[in-house]
């Protein structure tokens, strides 16, 4: 093996092993490291029995005192529950003007509403609730199915078109194409005559033949001025916002064949204190009447 | 060097061989370090300074201050839960914490000025380890007696009279560490209701988890490792050195004067020798146990108390004191040349250390007096940026929060510049409407977290982002705070 060999400046003896003239003194490790070393081992034996320590198969040794990272985070999530029951509670009981106008209330209930937002509704609606094509804005004062807080709170309990409830929103437009209600030449002027409505540039001869016919199919439903009418959930017309496009082409498309939106009724689903905080928030969005 | 007397011819070299394993060992075990007392100047102002720095330590945390009903009425708290630091009449917030990084610097410029002048002054005088571990001393001195009682009480075997000596000088030493560590805490909160907590077993266990650790350091530091501290731990002495140059006052000896040194019997003569007898006063009175006359040392604290015991002697030989004494380099030079020595504290070095540490305290005094008790953020919506409303006008929407930093609650009303047209409204807020000003209720000392719509006529919003800005107004004190920021709308 390798022979003794102690270093002349220090007195040390090295490990024996020599790398191009360079050797490597062999001190031994100091008595209080050894010994915190030592006591390490003992308290891991330890800590072994007492906690989840080891992997088995498909399972893991628990220990003995029982302890579960996720035990505890579910003890933690139950006692943030319990300190948010005070302000739950109040909720439950308060009207939803009550809430809006109480500053304490709001402010919990904005911010429930925030979070069961982001986790129910942002998918559809977007996370801003800027919507997307075919799913509506909730920041702009346009509402298909009205924007008081009882109006909306209806809209998110029972939802839209949807198989659960006879208290869904619902409203059936006409596919003016497909059901072969009008033609398409016909279906062009009334397009044109929408354009003219919303004050996009057109055919002004082509809207003059559309009013006609507006005036005929579409006013019972959309109004004598494309104003909209909640209770039907049918938009209004005459402005610049539109829920799947207002051009043309898009225009066409949804006289031809018809737009029929859907929505969960979230009362189903939800707690109806969060369906109320869910209400507030989206009330409190920027449009909210 | 031996005189063999018998054998004139062979010269005895005084050496001493030189042991391998001695020699190269990196360790030194500590000799325990027995300071003499000594009386002098500098041993009055070191007792000066400890009775001022400590009174200032220990009385502070009960001085008081009111600040109105409802607001805590210590002088200087540190108030971690509430966020907030009170000193006297200033109140900081967190957010202000650059008050605390200006005082930090101007303590370390402070620091370079001073030690620039006198050298390392903080380190024999003022330094919280220097102070305390004098104090133990001193304690240590009263129970066990002066150097030479302290050295035999050392080499004695236990005796009763031994242990219990032992054990007065470490409860002391204790009741020194538990008001120490006492003291820190009641910074943290009021101090009379701590103190009586504390007692009581009612205080909160960081309470005295802190006392108990701040205990142990300083009984630790202040009773054991003393000078270990300053001559292997500390990093301040290794910077010092570079702020000292040759005109910055340090502990001197005179060799010149003081060479060659032995004893001297009374009566005899001084001519051919110089004035240092030998006597190692100024070693025994070192706290960290040097030699001065082997010039300047990492290890030497510029406590100057070997300047007061070599003084002392030189007055008792009768001989001018200064032996040692604070001097610079250069002026040792210019001493030796014969001109007067002088002492030069304007040099460029100085000026700067004084010019830098007096502009960072002018500036953290405007910043103080200018300070206003009034402020807004204003968070601009990310998502959707704008949204256009059925009548064709463009809303954004804003998170602003208003920081009302006085102890009153306050009226305020808020508006808009830059956009002609705008209208605000407020989420919530009972007090406002659907106007142009709305107006808010701000409790004191708290923030208000406010949701804010701006809509603007579609034909103003030119471009796809307009500066804007909005300005808050009180009521009563005509106290203003604006923010600007942007109004985004759909460009071209």
């Amino acid at each position: 093996m390798a022979e003794k060999h102690i270093d002349d400046v220090t007195g040390v003896e090295t490990t024996g092993h020599e790398w191009d003239g360079v050797r490597e003194l062999n001190n031994p490790l100091p008595n209080w490291w050894r010994w915190i070393f030592y006591a390490c081992i003992v308290w891991s034996v330890g800590y072994f029995v007492a906690y989840p320590a080891w992997p088995l198969v498909s399972s893991y040794t628990k220990g003995m005192l029982g302890y579960s990272s996720r035990a505890a985070v579910a003890a933690e999530v139950a006692m943030a529950k319990e300190s948010q029951k005070v302000h739950l509670d109040k909720l439950k009981k308060a009207s939803l003007q009550d809430i809006r106008t109480e500053p304490e209330l709001l402010n919990f209930a904005l911010a429930g509403g925030r979070s069961a937002f982001n986790v129910n509704c942002s998918q559809c609606h977007g996370s801003g609730a800027q919507g997307a094509k075919g799913y509506p804005n909730l920041n702009d004062d346009e509402w298909l199915w009205g924007g008081t807080l009882d109006a909306i709170h209806h809209t998110i309990t029972h939802g839209v078109r949807n198989a659960d409830g006879e208290q869904a929103r619902d409203s059936a437009m006409p596919a003016f194409l497909k059901d072969e209600v009008l033609e398409a030449a016909q279906i062009n002027d009334v397009a044109e005559f929408v354009l003219a409505l919303s004050g996009q540039k057109g055919d002004a001869a082509a809207a003059e033949r559309g009013k006609a016919i507006f005036a005929e199919q579409c006013v019972s439903c959309h109004g004598e001025n494309g104003q909209g009418n909640a209770e039907f959930g049918a938009p209004a017309l005459n402005n610049g916002i539109w829920l799947y496009g207002g051009d043309k082409e898009t225009l066409v498309e949804t006289i031809s064949y018809s737009r029929s939106g859907v929505m969960p009724a979230w009362g189903k689903i939800l707690d109806p204190v969060v369906v109320k905080q869910l209400a507030i928030y989206i009330h409190s969005l920027g449009g909210g009447q | 060097m031996n005189d063999t007397g018998t054998l004139p011819d062979v010269e005895q070299i005084d050496v001493k061989a030189v042991d391998h394993k001695e020699s190269g060992s990196l360790y030194k075990k500590r000799e325990k370090i027995h300071p003499k007392r000594v009386n002098g100047t500098y041993r009055s102002l070191k007792w000066w300074i400890m009775i001022v720095t400590l009174g200032i330590y220990y009385v502070t945390p009960w001085l008081r201050w009111d600040r109105g009903p409802g607001a805590p009425d210590q002088a200087v708290l540190i108030d971690l839960p509430g966020r907030r630091f009170y000193f006297f009449f200033i109140e900081i917030w967190p957010q202000e914490v650059y008050y605390l990084t200006g005082m930090l610097v101007m303590a370390g410029l402070g620091l370079f000025f001073i030690t620039s002048l006198v050298g390392r002054a903080w380190c024999g005088y003022a330094c919280w380890q220097t102070v305390w571990t004098d104090l133990f001393v001193y304690v240590e001195r009263w129970i066990e007696g002066d150097r030479a009682a302290r050295i035999r009480l050392d080499k004695e075997p236990m005796s009763a009279s031994k242990a219990g000596k032992r054990i007065l000088k470490y409860i002391v030493w204790l009741l020194i560490s538990v008001a120490t560590g006492g003291a820190w805490v009641f910074y943290f909160a009021d101090a009379p209701s701590l103190a009586i907590d504390l007692v009581t077993f009612n205080a909160l266990p960081v309470a005295y988890i802190t006392v108990l650790v701040l205990t142990f350091t300083t009984f630790t530091a202040g009773g054991f490792m003393r000078e270990q501290i300053c001559i292997y731990m500390c990093p301040w002495p290794r910077i010092q050195g570079a702020m000292m140059d040759e005109e910055s006052a340090v502990v001197t000896y005179r060799g010149d004067r003081g060479e060659p040194r032995g004893p001297h019997k009374k009566g005899s003569s001084w001519e051919g020798r110089g004035d240092c007898v030998d006597c190692n006063q100024c070693i025994a009175a070192c706290p960290t146990g040097i030699d001065i006359r082997n010039g300047l040392q990492l290890e030497c604290i510029s406590c100057a108390l070997c300047i007061d015991a070599c003084d002392s002697v030189m007055a008792k030989v009768g001989r001018p004191a200064g032996l040692i004494a604070y001097a610079s380099v250069a002026g040792e030079e210019r001493r030796r040349r014969g001109e007067n020595a002088g002492v030069r504290m304007a040099r460029p070095r100085t000026l700067f250390y004084f010019g830098l540490w007096a502009a960072v305290g002018l500036f953290m005094i405007w910043a103080l007096i200018s300070r206003s008790d009034l402020d807004i953020n204003v968070l601009h919506d990310r998502n959707p940026l704008f949204v256009a409303l059925k009548d064709g006008r463009i809303q954004n929407g804003y998170t602003f929060k208003i920081l009302n930093k006085a102890r009153e609650q306050r009226i305020m009303v808020l508006s808009i510049e830059g956009l002609p047209g705008a209208r605000l409204k407020v989420v919530g807020s009972s007090d406002s409407g659907d106007d142009a000003t709305p107006f808010f209720t701000a409790e004191p000392d708290r923030v208000h977290s406010f949701r804010l719509f701006v809509s603007a006529p579609g034909d103003i919003v030119k471009s796809d982002s307009m500066p804007i800005r909005f300005v808050l107004s009180d009521q009563g004190t005509r106290a203003r705070a604006q923010y600007d920021t942007v109004f985004r709308g759909p460009g071209k």
